[in-house]
């Protein structure tokens, strides 16, 4: 399969009066054709912003300071924010699907307008035609008696259902990539079981790559093909999600599985917590950046600012001194 | 593109049972229509619009010529609200100050309205200079009080309903400006302007399409509050000498005008006076009406 998005080396900074924030520092990740991507950390590693960045949708403070996004071989970062090449990407080609539902819908219009706006502004559909397509999208995400809600204004849905309206309207213009930034972290769990299936149903049946951004280890272990881990604006391990699971590498991934309850696992082990939080994006530790919370940290690991992402094997790279030297050594005996 | 693979996975949905589109309309008719102070508004405002259609049917007397002979007659059935001390009708004066409350009240609300809001929505919308080079202006026109700004603009231009009507527009617009960036900032902080933008809207299209609808319901309220202000501030002017120039007719200068004669002829002063009140009250109510019959995320609770 041929890569649909590649996003080099991106680096996203908001100047504040504190310093400068450096919430995406030199991500790299691709995302192939009809892919489940998972981007997982804690709050505030910079997964979101590295989502809006691909879409040019950093608002000020915020800038994008270097990198390339290659989607269908364009770089999208060459295009000014808000010029008529990315408008015709966004939502036309790459759809975005945001956290909160309760209020990504506008209150004060319909369903119907909402939807219809999108279908008409990017595939030219007349009123009527986009009506009837926007019914069937509801029908398809499962919100019965389409054709009568669709009048209604989003208050008067519920949580899950205004998700599925979201996934619907994402959808609409049949997207080749689907971000969906912490989709069900506002939903209850039994409505985000049903929103994750619906979701990968979806994106089956169009054809669409999709990238789950989330602190939920649990989602994208069910659904993702691969995985990202980041950590302080960067990416500290990615691979496959067989991999991440049964194999991780770098500590942050260890610290962050070790406080999940796992099915496959024995009976009575204790769930360990990364203690402390992430480090303050303005004032780094010199060292790695999460040195101050590692617990394994040895004396190698000082004075590594930097820890390049090192392959340690089948498409599993990992941005520890410590890990990936002792693949090498594993490799020398 | 290919309308095949459009509707190819989605054709499972049933869509022959689709019924039309539900009428905003009906909804607005039953929340606007059923309430008694809001058709007591409706009603005052279209006797005051009707009196002004027909002001030259209806007026038994001409408004601007008086019978000296006839000066300050108290009401009677000649002339049903007396005279002023000129000798002209009081009732018929009256019945042409609609036109001037109608004309000042409307056309003043409107174009600071479109000049006002628009401002706002962009120096909000857009921040960094624009919002620096617009608010900074606004800031120096709200600097000076309402009614002193209006004063000055229409001492410039010189009285006369078209310059009454210019400087009270100029200065209702800061605070047009002000309500609407206001409004802006808060609502351009909300997810779905992030997803509006996310699927590909242009700024215009966001601004208009989405921030505006959502600052509509306080921006009536604002206009029909300052419809009330605006008939005041004209009858402020026309006391002082440089609204609507005599003879024609202004509840406000008449108001100022009957003063004199409080004591001997009150009902000069106090037609006009009350035919203010009602009016503005009136305005208001339409106004709540208005805003609680557009306001979707009222519904079904009115």
């Amino acid at each position: 399969m041929s890569g649909l998005l590649e996003v080099k080396n991106l680096s996203t900074h908001f100047n504040t009066e504190g310093g400068v924030v450096k919430a995406v520092d030199g991500v790299s990740y691709y995302v192939d054709e009809q892919e489940i991507v998972g981007v997982v950390g804690e709050s505030g590693c910079g997964k979101s912003v590295t989502q809006l960045s691909v879409m040019q949708l950093v608002s000020i403070p915020g800038k994008i300071v270097g990198g390339e996004v290659i989607f269908e071989g364009r770089d999208l970062l060459k295009y000014p924010a808000n010029g008529p090449e990315m408008r015709s990407v966004r939502g036309a080609r790459i759809a975005m699907i945001f956290q909160e539902p309760m209020t990504s819908l506008n209150p004060v219009l319909t369903i119907e307008k909402q939807m219809t706006e999108m279908l008409q502004l990017h595939l030219g559909m007349g009123r009527e035609a986009a009506r009837y397509r926007a019914i069937e999208l509801l029908g398809l995400v499962g919100i019965s008696g389409a054709g009568n809600r669709i009048n209604d204004y989003p208050h008067q849905f519920s949580g899950g259902m205004r998700q599925r309206v979201m996934i619907a309207m994402a959808l609409s213009c049949n997207p080749k990539l689907l971000i969906a930034d912490e989709p069900t972290t506002a939903l209850d769990v039994t409505t985000q079981a049903q929103l994750l299936e619906l979701m990968k149903e979806m994106v089956a049946k169009f054809r669409t790559s999709l990238i789950i951004v989330t602190h939920n280890l649990g989602v994208v272990a069910r659904y993702a093909q691969r995985i990202y881990i980041m950590y302080a604006g960067r990416i500290v391990e990615s691979g496959t999600t067989k991999d991440i699971f049964s194999n991780p590498r770098h500590p942050y991934t260890r610290g962050l599985l070790r406080c999940i309850p796992r099915l496959d696992e024995e009976k009575g082990r204790r769930l360990v917590p990364i203690h402390g939080l992430p480090p303050n994006l303005i004032n780094m530790p010199p060292t790695c950046a999460f040195n101050p919370r590692c617990g394994e940290k040895s004396t190698r690991c000082t004075g590594n600012a930097l820890t390049p992402l090192v392959h340690v094997g089948n498409g599993h790279y990992v941005g520890c001194v410590l890990n990936n030297e002792e693949k090498e050594s594993e490799h020398r005996v | 593109m290919s309308q095949e693979r459009l509707t190819g996975p989605a054709a499972i949905a049933d869509i022959s049972e689709i019924p039309p589109v539900v009428s905003e309309w009906s909804r607005f008719q039953r929340v606007f229509f059923q309430r008694k102070l809001v058709m007591f508004g409706l009603a005052v405002l279209l006797v005051v619009v009707f009196c002004a259609a027909f002001a030259h049917w209806l007026a038994p007397y001409d408004p601007y010529r008086g019978n000296m002979a006839d000066s300050l007659v108290q009401p009677c059935w000649k002339y049903l609200l007396g005279t002023d001390i000129q000798g002209r009708d009081t009732l018929s004066r009256m019945i042409y100050g609609c036109r001037t409350v109608l004309m000042v009240g409307f056309i003043t609300v409107t174009v600071a309205a479109i000049i006002g809001i628009p401002l706002g929505l962009m120096a909000g919308f857009f921040g960094g200079i624009s919002n620096m080079i617009i608010m900074r202006a606004m800031d120096a026109l709200m600097g000076f009080p309402f009614l002193l700004l209006a004063l000055l603009l229409s001492a410039v231009l010189g009285g006369g309903i078209q310059n009454v009507i210019i400087a009270l527009s100029i200065a209702l617009v800061p605070g047009y400006a002000r309500v609407m960036h206001g409004l802006t900032l808060s609502i351009k902080e909300n997810d779905y302007i992030l997803a509006e933008r996310a699927m590909g809207a242009s700024s215009r299209r966001t601004m208009f399409g989405h921030v505006l609808p959502n600052a509509l319901a306080p921006m009536i309220v604002l206009a029909t509050a300052q419809l009330g202000i605006l008939i005041l501030a004209e009858a402020g002017l026309s006391y002082l000498g440089i609204g609507i120039k005599p003879p024609g007719a202004a509840w406000g200068s008449m108001v100022a005008d009957g003063y004199q004669y409080l004591l001997s002829n009150p009902v000069l002063s106090f037609a006009p006076g009350l035919a203010i009140m009602v009016v503005v009250f009136a305005f208001f109510m339409v106004g709540d009406g208005l805003r609680d019959a557009l306001d979707p995320r009222l519904r079904g609770l009115l």
